[in-house]
């Protein structure tokens, strides 16, 4: 049985394609001002990299910020449910599961079965989200994905302003003046977040384990800065951008199995 | 501090005007008690010199990275043409975000006291709710009739609503700082508030307001409204109880002004004529903070 999990974000839009609950292939596009257009580029990728049709497929489940404008989708399910089921799936001993994404950040408490038991959210503020690294990267004038590489070099770190874009631009253009060096200021940016984002996760409780997915998770300057602060080493799958679809991919698989019954 | 991804000339959009001035027809002898308060915020400098507990001249400066040279600067230039000089004060305070850092200060009060001191200065006994709308955070304050605080919220850490998330705004739409009130009211009809608070992402919410069609001042009416809203909602918070007042830099936007009256339904006591020869509602903290020395003067001469 084919099912398509759709996690249709602000910044990227993800599909996987599972076969009898295994991943058989994914596909990613930007989503653009057309989200709708983004969800179908990437379901046809997938679908063409595991040479499957449309009609192939028993059932398709939408996510993400944008999800009801996801096209075929035949249900939907919550952000916060879709990473549940695909932590526990990716990390059968996972209870909390950490996505950040680039305009939100999400924690999730969830059961053996990849059920959700409690969350909370970091919505509607760029600072605690993928969005915070990007502006500072762009403020110390460094490419994003330089910014991690360039925090591991650093020995110690500047404190900054984290709990808002707008000052810690600031914040960051006076470490600059004060010739603080571009590892220290990097490191600085990862440990403000971290700083943030682990505050979130303590509201739920550190229930290891500790999975961390989201576009964010590819940022080893962040994981090791959010490592040092949760005092866990957090488990990253190898897609981890992917994860949002793969949960629900898993949720459209085991409602297509109930609709046979 | 400028936005290096918004800025592509040297016009610096954000930038407000810094000046200083003496109140005319006042002299002071060596007998006046002269005081001083100096107010260091995030982003402006005030000085405000008083005689015998009246307003005398100011100062208002961009604060730089240094505070302590900031409160210098500041205070040197409400000292400019009054034949006053640093050994003619009685006593100075200090105040602000900076207010540790001001080294002539013989004492540091908290700028939510100067505040509602200063308020109540400008605008008398009746003032019983100060909203501060600062560089980096937002105050409302309840105060009794002797500008004494009762309560007060305040909301830091996050630029929306403060007079730098304005600045990000003007850098944006490349609107003088100074002219963005008079332009966000220059719609038909008053557009939805951007539905995002956070400045970082209002800011794209507006290229995509734009990219829609939206001319200028509708893109900037709907961000002023959403942050007037937010600002109404802590007003809300501490309790409004009239007369309400706005002081700090954002209370010479009249787009915020308005729109807090609208979401709140109350009318501020009007605004002094600080462009001729009324006080600064941006130097309340600093006069707040004048009074406060020459209080604390007198109680040290008693003692």
């Amino acid at each position: 049985m084919i099912t398509v999990g759709m996690d249709l974000g602000t910044q990227k839009v993800q599909a996987v394609i599972l076969k009898d609950n295994a991943v058989i292939s994914r596909g990613q596009a930007f989503s653009g001002f057309d989200p709708t257009k983004a969800a179908e580029q990437a379901v046809d990728e997938a679908l063409k990299k595991a040479n499957l049709k449309i009609s192939d497929v028993a059932y398709f489940v939408a996510t993400g910020s944008a999800m009801e404008m996801a096209p075929y989708a035949n249900s939907t399910v919550s952000m916060m449910g879709a990473d549940a089921k695909a932590g526990v799936y990716l990390f059968p001993k996972a209870r909390t599961i950490i996505d950040i994404g680039a305009e939100e950040a999400r924690a999730v408490k969830c059961d053996e079965k990849g059920l959700m038991v409690d969350f909370v959210v970091n919505e509607r503020c760029a600072a605690g989200a993928g969005t915070f690294i990007e502006a500072m990267a762009r403020a110390l004038e460094v490419k994003l994905e330089e910014m991690g590489p360039l925090s591991l070099k650093a020995e110690r770190a500047s404190p900054i302003n984290a709990s808002c874009v707008i000052f810690g631009e600031s914040d960051v253009v006076s470490l600059i003046h004060r010739q603080e060096s571009k590892p220290e200021i990097a490191r600085a940016v990862f440990d403000a977040m971290a700083d943030r984002i682990s505050s979130m996760v303590h509201r739920l409780g550190v229930n290891p384990d500790v999975v961390l997915v989201g576009g964010v998770a590819k940022d080893v300057g962040f994981v090791a800065s959010l490592n040092r602060k949760l005092g866990v080493n957090v488990l990253i799958p190898e897609f981890p951008d992917f994860a949002g679809a793969l949960g629900a991919a898993l949720a459209a698989a085991s409602r297509a199995r109930e609709g046979q019954k | 501090m400028k936005e290096p991804s918004t800025i592509k000339d040297d016009v610096e959009f954000w930038r407000w005007r810094e000046y200083h001035r003496v109140v005319q027809g006042k002299k002071w002898t060596n007998k006046d008690i002269i005081t001083a308060g100096v107010d260091v915020g995030s982003v402006s400098s005030k000085a405000a010199i008083m005689i015998n507990g009246e307003a005398y001249s100011w100062g208002i400066i961009r604060t730089g990275s240094n505070s302590p040279e900031s409160a210098k600067k500041a205070l040197d230039w409400a000292l400019e043409g009054t034949g006053l000089k640093l050994s003619d004060f009685k006593y100075i305070v200090g105040t602000g975000y900076g207010r540790v850092n001001v080294p002539m200060a013989n004492k540091a009060v908290t700028e939510i006291a100067c505040h509602a001191k200063g308020a109540n200065y400008i605008w008398g006994p009746s003032v019983r709710t100060v909203l501060d709308v600062g560089g980096q955070d937002i105050k409302a304050i309840r105060s009794d009739e002797t500008g004494r605080v009762v309560s007060f919220l305040m909301n830091d850490k996050c630029a929306a609503g403060t007079g730098r998330g304005m600045e990000v705004f003007a850098d944006l739409l490349k609107i003088p700082i100074e002219e963005i009130g008079e332009i966000s009211l220059k719609v038909d009809e008053e557009p939805p508030p951007v539905s995002c608070t956070c400045v970082a992402f209002a800011k794209t919410e507006a290229m995509g307001l734009f990219r829609k069609g939206w001319s200028k001042e509708m893109v900037l009416a709907a961000y002023t409204r959403a942050m007037a809203v937010r600002m109404a909602s802590l007003i809300d918070r501490v309790g409004l109880e009239k007369e309400l007042v706005i002081t700090g830099g954002q209370s010479k936007n009249i787009g915020v002004v308005s729109r807090i009256e609208v979401v709140l339904g109350v009318k501020c006591l009007p605004m002094p004529n600080w462009r001729e020869n009324g006080l600064d509602p941006m130097i309340a903290g600093a006069l707040g903070a004048a009074l406060f020395a020459k209080a604390l003067y007198e109680k040290a001469q008693k003692t």
